[in-house]
This record gives C-alpha cells, structure tokens and sequence, in this order.
C-alpha cells in the first residue's frame, strides 16, 4: 500500500506549475477575465500540445493515456493558479463519451476534444440540486432512432465556448429510464447562455433545450438503463471539481501565511498571533482533510468503483464547507487590505464561491453520503 | 498511489488472520477465562514477537515494517483483540526512548520487562503551573556521586497508584536555556522518597484513580537511570510526544461511536420531530463520516511518509486536532439528542442506553488534554508546517 505521488507525478506537477507561472500568470488571469470569452486561445492550444487535453484519454485517440490520479494533479494546478479555461468541462465531456460511447463516437468526437479543435461540456445538474438520476427532469420523447429533448440544464460549464455537451436526460417512466448523450451547440432548439458569475475568472450557465433532436448515433451507449453510468459522470465531475478546490484552497491559505508573515502591527508580524494562527492552521488540517478524501475518491475510480460515490460525496461535501470558510477567513485575515480589488485573495475567496454548487452542494454530497449508509 | 496490499503484505495480514482464528476465543469465552485467558493469550503474541513488533529484533522485538504494524494493529482492532501487551506506556514511548538514546546495560534492565508485561510505566511531564510549556519544568535532580537527588513535584500521573516506574523529565542544569537543561529519568516507584496523591476527577467513578499527583522528597535515583546524555531530556521528549500523538488507532473508536450516534438518532427527536428527518442533524452526522475517515486516510498518507523516510516532526498533529474535535462534538451530539435524558448520570430509569454518554461527555478532557491540547497542536502546525512566526 502506497497512499503517495509517483516522482513522475511529482515532475508533471512542477512542469504544470512552472507552466502556468510563465504563461498564466496572476496578471494574465485577470486580464482574461475581462475578456468576453474568458480564456486564451495560444494557452488552449498549447495545453492541447501538452497533452493535458486528453490527459486520460488513450493514446489511440490523441490523448496522454494518464490516470485519474494524474489528473486530479493538473486540476489542482490550475485551480491553484485560477487559470481560467474549459479544460476541466472539457476532460469530463471526454471522459464521459470515452467510458459510454462506442467506437464510431470515440472517432468522431474524441481525437478533436484531445487537440482541442473541438470544446466539449457537461450538463447534467438541474434547478433543485438533485444527484440522484431518477430525479432528471429533461425529457427526451423518441423520434426514429433519435430523441427529441426539452428542459433545462443548469450550471453548465463554458456554456458559450463548447461546441458539444454531453446531457442526461429522461427517456421512458420507470426510475431508470435515463440516458446521456451528446448534444452539439447551434443546432436548432439548442440554447447556451452564460450569465454573469461572482468568479469572473468562470463562465457557467444554463443549457436550454427546446426540441432539440438527436440521432441515435449521439445517444452514448443504450437509451435507458444509464442511471449508474451518469452518476459515475457525475462522481468524476464531483471530484474534478474539488480537485480544482483543492490548488485554490492551497494557494489562498499560502498567499495568508504570507501576509501575516510581511504584515506588522503592535511591533510583530500579525502571524505571530495566536488569533491569526490558529485560523490558519484550522485551514491547513481542513484542507489535508479533504485532500485525502480526494485522493481516495480518484484513486477508487480506476480500482474500486463500488466505494466512489461515498468518497466522492465527502470529498466534495469537506472541501465545500472547507473552501467556503477558508476564503471567508483568509480575507478576514488580511484585514481591510482583503476588501480591495488589488489584492488577490480576493480571487480565490470569489472562486469559493462558484465552486459551492458546481455538482452538488454541501448539503446534497452529505445527503447523498448518509442515504449510501442506509440511513 | 495504491491502495491494495502488496503480496508480501497480503500474506502477513493472512498470517494474523489465521493467528486469531486458531487462537482468539469469542469475546463471552474470554470474560469466563478471565486472567488466564489474558496471561496465556500475551504468552502467545509474545511468541509470535508482535508485542513490541515496531521494536528490532535484537531488542526482543519483532522488527515488523510499519506497514506489518499497520496491518496488524487494523487485524487485531478488527478481531476485537486485548491490547498487544498491558504496559501501554513502555512499549509506547518508554521502551523506544531506551532503544534509541539507552545504554546496552538499560536495555537489558527494562526492554524484557515492558516486552512481558511486567511493569507499568507512567509518564511523569507535566507539574503544577507546567501545562502547555513543557520546556519550563523545575522537578530538580541534582548529581551526588553515582546518584541524583530528586525533588520536586508532577502531576495528571496516570497509573500511578498501579504504576511500576515513572518515566521522568527533570532540570538537571536551570543555568542554560530552557530546553538545554532537562534529562530523563527512569525512576521506580517503589523508591524511597516517592509519594503518590490520587486526584478528583470532575468526571466522577468512571474516571476514578485515573490521574496523580506524584512527589519527590530527596529521592534517590542512579545516574544509571539516566535516559541520554545529561540535556537530552527536551529532544527524547519531543520524539516521545509524536509517538504518543499519532493515533491511527482512534478511528475505529470514531467509526463505532458514529454507528451508535446513528442508532440513537433513529430513535431521538428533535423539536418533537424525528431526528433523522431533521436536515441539520443528518448533515452533522453525514459530516462526522467524513472527518472520521478524512483522519483514516490522511493517517495513511502520514504512514506512507514513514514508510519512504519522510515523516515531519508534525504530522501527527492533523490526527490529533480531528480526534479531539470529533471526541467532543459528537458526545455533544449525543446529549442533543438524549434530550431530557442527557442531565442523568449512570444506569437508572432516567437514562437511556445505560448512561454511556455521559460517560463522553465528561471524559473527553483525558484525549483532549493529554498529550497536548488542541491549541498546542494549531501552533504546532503553524508555526512547524506553514512557517509562522514561533511563539
């Protein structure tokens, strides 16, 4: 048993952050974000020669052929710098039409994802939060091979930028009539919209669906019966998310530490005070924490698929409440300074904020934890 | 990253699983036993040299890796086996300290006695107005040929009363810095000299006889029984004190508390509703899950830096500060949820579940406070990990 990094990824750890210190600075994040479609293009291109676009994607459809445990370090990489780019919503659309889509889907969609010529998204959550699949309210009526989609999708990532998006709808009655397939923007009754978000350095929205058809050949792997298969989606989603928590939570409690270590009142670095210190530490232990829980969670996904969505539902639901109160602390801490468009921990405690609902809140990762156990 | 058994290790934990079934009656057949069970059933993992098994095997340990501990401890928690050895405290830290800074002749002296379950150490650290800052301690030991003279006085001595020894911090030097001036000695209780004062616990007969007051007058003490060099009490101490903080243990207790909170949440109500429909409880219970196992599994992060030689002075505090704070917060819970039974203490009509909640929910301060309060730790972990400023 071996609960630690491999040195190779310890290495594409410090390639990926030397990387994004050259090419995605601070400054350069911020611009961005100013920017209507939230991201570069050059960078885009030059994480596709990466290998980061389809880091866990075969070999034999242009991707890196890594593990989850590989991604899990990118993603806490750009969490960590806030790099702002559909990589994480693309991998996941990826992902989802690597493990149900058939081989013809695997040509069609994957190889262009991989070098990201092509930006793909998921949109499985709903107004209400739900995470159990048979509560998905999108409906697909059957027409020919295909469906015939309407509804809603909700906390759609990159909802603008992705050219395909990988929906779970409904098919038939029964608890498990459920499907997923890919949906590509443009096409008639397919409405993205992206609205305005506390983390400008994001872009998310809604996925209208207004009879929206779709042919067989989108639907990924057979039309109903799909409920363990979406939610497995829905657990890799969950942990890429927190993940990306994981490298901003990480960043924030550094950027702290160093100003209660430059910041001097009553004669001393205010880190020399207790009531600074012992926040920071709550924040450290808090953030190991969940941490570890990711780490299993990802390390499950590729070894113990039974136990993911319990790891996957605490990991998400620790980091939540962890990341929310790390980014309240940490511009507390830092005093009016905080308060300032300047300084930038004001960033990462707003990135806290988009990260609560993104696939599941506190609350629903808990409730879903708890049903696991029978209770 | 691998979370399976290597087979060298698959094999080890089938070795112990097959020990236990040959060799471990169930539990009502050990109560009718009564000491010879336990005497034979020491007898028996002496043999196998799974008492002391972190310890070498030239010390009379059984030089197990730390994964072949890891693996061993989870088996006999899992078997609900009696503890690996009565003398909790000499193979925790005692026996460690003298295989690492002792002399050949101490070795001899103390290792197989602790190994037997012959003596029961205890801890002597803490004094009156010497809490928290250990270092400042002035039990005074000052050298008179072959002998130091001990006076002076420690206090939450647990097991003194029932003690064989006292593993003590003294000032040998009060002229240097704080931290240069402190041994340790190794310091039968029986000595001449040597008064032991049970103290009052709030916590009532459960926690009776738990912790002493144990005083020095002119006790004589060999300078045989020096652990060290002189001044290198702070240092075993310090490598002491991470022994004693890292638990991996305690989440297992965490896991089975957890269990009974659920049961008792299935029969509470909260505000005359059903406890388990009320969305803040199942959050809180559904959050304990994941403190308990986040402290599991980042325990077995820690393991895996032992394991590659890497493990900080520090780890261990994150395992700490989750074990306190889950100590308390869910006997807390517990009382919310026995409502009008919570204020009865012990087995009567009034109580529910035989009081064993009360029981936690005055006991906690034995973990919370031994080894380090809560607050220790965080500065600890600030200033050790994050790299803030020292206190």
């Amino acid at each position: 048993m071996n609960f630690g990094f491999t040195e190779e990824q310890d290495l594409l750890r410090e390639a990926a952050r030397r990387f994004i210190e050259q090419r995605c600075p601070i400054g350069e994040v911020r611009r961005l974000a100013e920017t209507e479609k939230g991201f570069s293009a050059e960078i885009w291109q030059e994480m596709a020669r990466l290998g980061w676009l389809g880091l866990t994607l075969p070999e034999a459809h242009g991707g890196s052929g890594l593990g989850w445990i590989d991604l899990v370090v990118i993603l806490e990489e750009t969490g960590r710098g806030l790099v702002p780019s559909p990589l994480p919503a693309s991998t996941l659309a990826a992902t989802a039409i690597l493990e149900n889509g058939d081989a013809a889907q695997h040509g069609r969609w994957l190889p262009a994802l991989a070098a990201g010529s092509r930006i793909g998204t998921v949109a499985l959550m709903e107004e209400g939060g739900a995470l159990d699949p048979r509560r998905i309210g999108v409906r697909g009526v059957r027409d020919g091979d295909g469906f015939v989609l309407s509804g809603r999708k909700t906390l759609v990532s990159d909802p603008t930028s992705a050219d395909l998006f990988v929906v779970s709808f409904r098919c038939g009655d029964g608890p498990d009539d459920v499907a997923l397939a890919v949906v590509e923007a443009g096409a008639p009754g397919v409405v993205a919209k992206s609205f305005p978000l506390i983390d400008a350095t994001k872009r998310l929205g809604n996925l209208d669906l207004d009879g929206a058809r779709i042919r067989g050949d989108q639907v990924l792997g057979a039309a109903g019966g799909a409920a363990a298969r979406i939610t497995r989606l829905l657990n890799q989603c969950a942990i890429a998310v927190t993940a990306e928590m994981a490298g901003a939570a990480e960043r924030a409690l550094r950027i702290t530490v160093d100003y209660a270590n430059e910041r001097t009142q009553f004669g001393q670095p205010i880190g020399h005070f207790q009531g600074v210190k012992h926040p920071l530490a709550e924040m450290y232990v808090d953030i190991e924490s969940f941490k570890s829980l990711l780490y299993y969670a990802a390390w499950a996904l590729e070894n113990r698929p039974h136990e993911v969505s319990r790891y996957a539902s605490l990991a998400k639901a620790y980091a939540t409440d962890a990341f929310v109160r790390t980014g309240i602390d940490s511009i507390q801490l830092h005093g009016a300074t905080g308060f300032t468009v300047e300084y930038d921990i004001q960033l990462y405690f707003k990135r806290s904020k988009w990260a609560r609902p993104m696939f599941g809140d506190a609350a629903a990762h808990y409730e879903r934890a708890l049903a696991l156990r029978g209770v | 990253m691998d979370f399976d058994l290597t087979p060298e290790e698959e094999a080890f934990r089938s070795e112990v699983r097959e020990f236990l079934a040959a060799n471990l009656p169930p539990p009502a057949e050990r109560s009718k036993l009564g000491a010879d069970f336990i005497n034979e059933w020491w007898r028996k993992i002496r043999e196998k040299r799974w008492i002391g098994f972190d310890w070498p095997r030239e010390m009379g340990g059984g030089g197990g890796t730390v994964m072949q501990q890891y693996i061993l401890k989870e088996e006999m928690l899992n078997a609900k086996a009696p503890p690996l050895g009565s003398d909790y405290t000499g193979l925790g830290w005692v026996g460690p300290a003298v295989i690492q800074f002792g002399t050949d002749e101490q070795r001899k002296r103390f290792l197989p006695d602790i190994l037997d379950s012959k003596s029961a150490w205890c801890t002597g650290y803490s004094e009156p107005g010497v809490g928290s800052d250990l270092a400042s301690l002035r039990c005074r030991a000052v050298r008179d040929g072959d002998d130091y003279v001990v006076n002076g006085q420690k206090i939450w001595i647990s097991l003194a009363h029932i003690g064989t020894g006292i593993y003590t911090m003294v000032r040998t030097d009060p002229d240097v810095s704080k931290y240069d001036g402190i041994s340790c000695l190794l310091i039968p209780l029986n000595t001449p000299g040597i008064e032991v004062r049970p103290i009052k616990s709030f916590a009532g007969d459960h926690f009776k006889d738990l912790y002493n007051e144990v005083f020095f007058h002119d006790v004589r003490v060999p300078v045989a029984n020096r652990v060290g060099r002189e001044g290198q009490g702070w240092e075993i101490l310090c490598s002491a004190l991470q022994r004693e903080r890292s638990g991996i243990a305690e989440v297992n207790r965490h896991h089975k508390a957890l269990e009974r909170l659920i049961k008792l949440a299935a029969t509470s109500r909260i505000a005359g509703e059903p406890a388990l429909e009320n969305m803040e409880m199942r959050k809180r219970l559904a959050a304990f899950d994941a403190r308990i196992e986040a402290c599991r599994l980042t325990g077995l992060r820690v393991l895996t830096r032992q394991v590659q030689g890497k493990l900080g002075d520090s780890d261990a505090s994150i395992g700490k500060l989750h074990n306190c704070n889950l100590l308390v917060a869910m006997s807390e819970t517990a009382m919310e949820l026995l409502g009008g039974a919570s204020p009865y203490l012990g087995d009567t009509e009034a109580s529910v579940g035989r009081g064993k909640w009360q029981i936690g929910a005055l006991g906690w301060p034995t973990t919370v406070i031994g080894g380090g309060t809560p607050n220790i730790q965080k500065n600890i972990i600030a200033e050790r990990i994050l790299g803030l400023p020292k206190d």
